[in-house]
């Protein structure tokens, strides 16, 4: 038993649970793997928990033309194991692979993880290196943003109240088109000190970095001296700068920038080696 | 505010009303009186507690009760077969996989689970199956040596 009450809903359908998240005090449970920890260290008392973790609705992975929809209902091991994801978006696969262990990403969610935002988490880095899209749903409305506006800062996104994720979109990765995650972990949590995700064809560069800053960016000067130089090592040498570090007992800021340029330089070299 | 929960336990169905804040393994150890699944951390690192619910292996410290509505839960009390020991389980008694046995019932779990998605994985895939499950006795080389046997056929 957890010290704080609360008052639980499981609704059937997606419309109901939005009805439901339009009251003040109500929050989402998917997966719970992030929420029930900072319900029990107490940082998150929500006094009703609508748990869409169980909504059919928000659980599938559809390709359509040149898009992939990822329901957010979708666990990361749901992520990990389809075949369309392997073939269609091997950067989700790789990276939502190096995600916690076996029993945390049989219960938490694609949808969870980005409304999370932890700063360390490994999803993000993929989101801005995809230029993922969010469909955010609520009462009465729907719109979609992107990644680079949908983090806002460490634990903050641009889901409003009563909002959340209905979906991921992402792009299908083109023939010639090579990715890589590369993960630098904490081994106690496992979660990210840096994480670099690259996609990389004949024609573009997409370099997106967890853990550093207090939210995933994409990093665009790497990226650009990339484009017209194809050499790792000098555009990994930009990947950190103007970047405001984190600092902890497990990272100082000049040690995580270090990371940065280091695993930039693996994710992009590996990247290129699998552009086949 | 208390709510009704039907589950199916190691197969038999069972009906509780629980408060929604009552944790997957407070409920199996103390309304159930499954003391198999342990409380190592009670924050979600361990893996002492995992259980099974509908076919994946979950650490029941990080879920409510409430959240298992429904479900069909599997412990470690729910492996052994008329007084027969299920195969990983005897692995874990033939490779000497334990020391004090408080890991266990979530290391079997977790084993299963790897082996179900992964039937002849490398020693690699099983220590990596195995990162969310901490043992502070053996050195984990016994129990991967039992994972391995019941790969290769050799538990029961
Ligand atoms: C032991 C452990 C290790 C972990 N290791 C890693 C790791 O290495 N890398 C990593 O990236 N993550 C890690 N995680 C976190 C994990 O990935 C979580 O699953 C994820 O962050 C949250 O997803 P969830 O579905 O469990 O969300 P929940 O915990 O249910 O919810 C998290 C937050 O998002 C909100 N929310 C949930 N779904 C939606 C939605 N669809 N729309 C709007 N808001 C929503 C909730 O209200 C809550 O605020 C770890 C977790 C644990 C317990
Ligand atoms: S008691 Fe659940 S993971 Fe440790
Ligand atoms: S046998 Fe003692 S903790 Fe694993």
């Amino acid at each position: 038993m957890i010290s704080q009450q609360f008052e639980y809903s499981a609704p059937a359908t997606l419309q109901e649970a939005l009805d439901l998240l339009a009251n003040e005090g109500a929050k989402p449970l998917a997966g719970g793997m992030s929420l029930i920890p900072m319900m029990k260290l107490r940082l998150a008392a929500p006094e009703q928990l609508i748990d869409i973790g169980r909504l059919r609705e928000l659980n599938y992975i559809r390709r359509e033309g040149e898009q992939m929809h990822i329901g957010a209902g979708t666990t990361h091991w749901d992520v990990e194991s389809s075949p369309i994801v392997r073939a269609h978006c091997p950067l989700l696969s790789e990276t939502v692979s190096n995600i916690g262990d076996i029993q945390v990403r049989n219960r938490g969610t694609i949808g969870g993880s980005a409304a999370h935002a932890d700063p360390s988490a490994d999803y993000p880095a993929a989101f801005c290196a995809l230029e993922a899209q969010f469909k955010l749903v609520k009462k009465g409305g729907e719109r979609v943003v992107g990644a680079s506006d949908f983090f806002v800062d460490m634990l903050t996104t641009a889901l409003e109240s009563g909002e959340i994720i209905a979906e991921v979109i992402v792009p299908v990765e083109q023939r010639g088109t090579g990715v890589s995650y590369q993960k630098c972990v904490q081994p106690a949590s496992g979660f990210a000190i840096v994480g670099v995700a690259v996609r990389v064809s004949s024609e573009f560069v997409r370099i997106g970095v967890t853990g550093l800053g207090a939210k995933a960016y994409r990093a665009t000067n790497a990226e650009e001296i990339y484009t017209s130089t194809h050499d790792a090592a000098k555009a990994a040498a930009v990947v950190a700068d103007g970047a405001d570090s984190n600092s902890d007992i497990h990272a100082s800021a000049s040690y995580r920038k270090h990371l940065a340029r280091i695993y930039t330089q693996r994710a992009l070299k590996e990247a290129a080696s699998r552009m086949g | 505010m208390q709510t009704t929960i039907h589950v199916t336990i190691n197969g038999k169905k069972r009906s509780d009303t629980v408060e929604p804040r009552l944790l997957l393994i407070h409920y199996l150890r103390e309304t159930v009186g499954l003391t198999g699944p342990h409380i190592g951390c009670e924050t979600s690192i361990c893996g002492a507690c995992t259980v099974n619910v509908d076919g994946k292996a979950i650490k029941s410290c990080a879920m409510f009760a409430v959240q298992a509505n429904g479900c069909d839960v599997l412990t470690i009390e729910g492996l052994a077969r008329d007084g027969k020991l299920d195969p990983m389980q005897q692995a874990f008694w033939n490779e000497h996989g334990l020391q004090c046995g408080f890991c266990t019932p979530g290391m079997i779990m977790t084993a299963k689970q790897i082996l179900e998605r992964n039937p002849h994985p490398t020693e690699a895939e099983i220590r990596d199956g195995l990162g969310g499950n901490l043992c502070r006795c053996t050195g984990y080389q016994h129990i991967v040596n039992a994972v391995k046997a019941v790969a290769a056929g050799k538990g029961a």
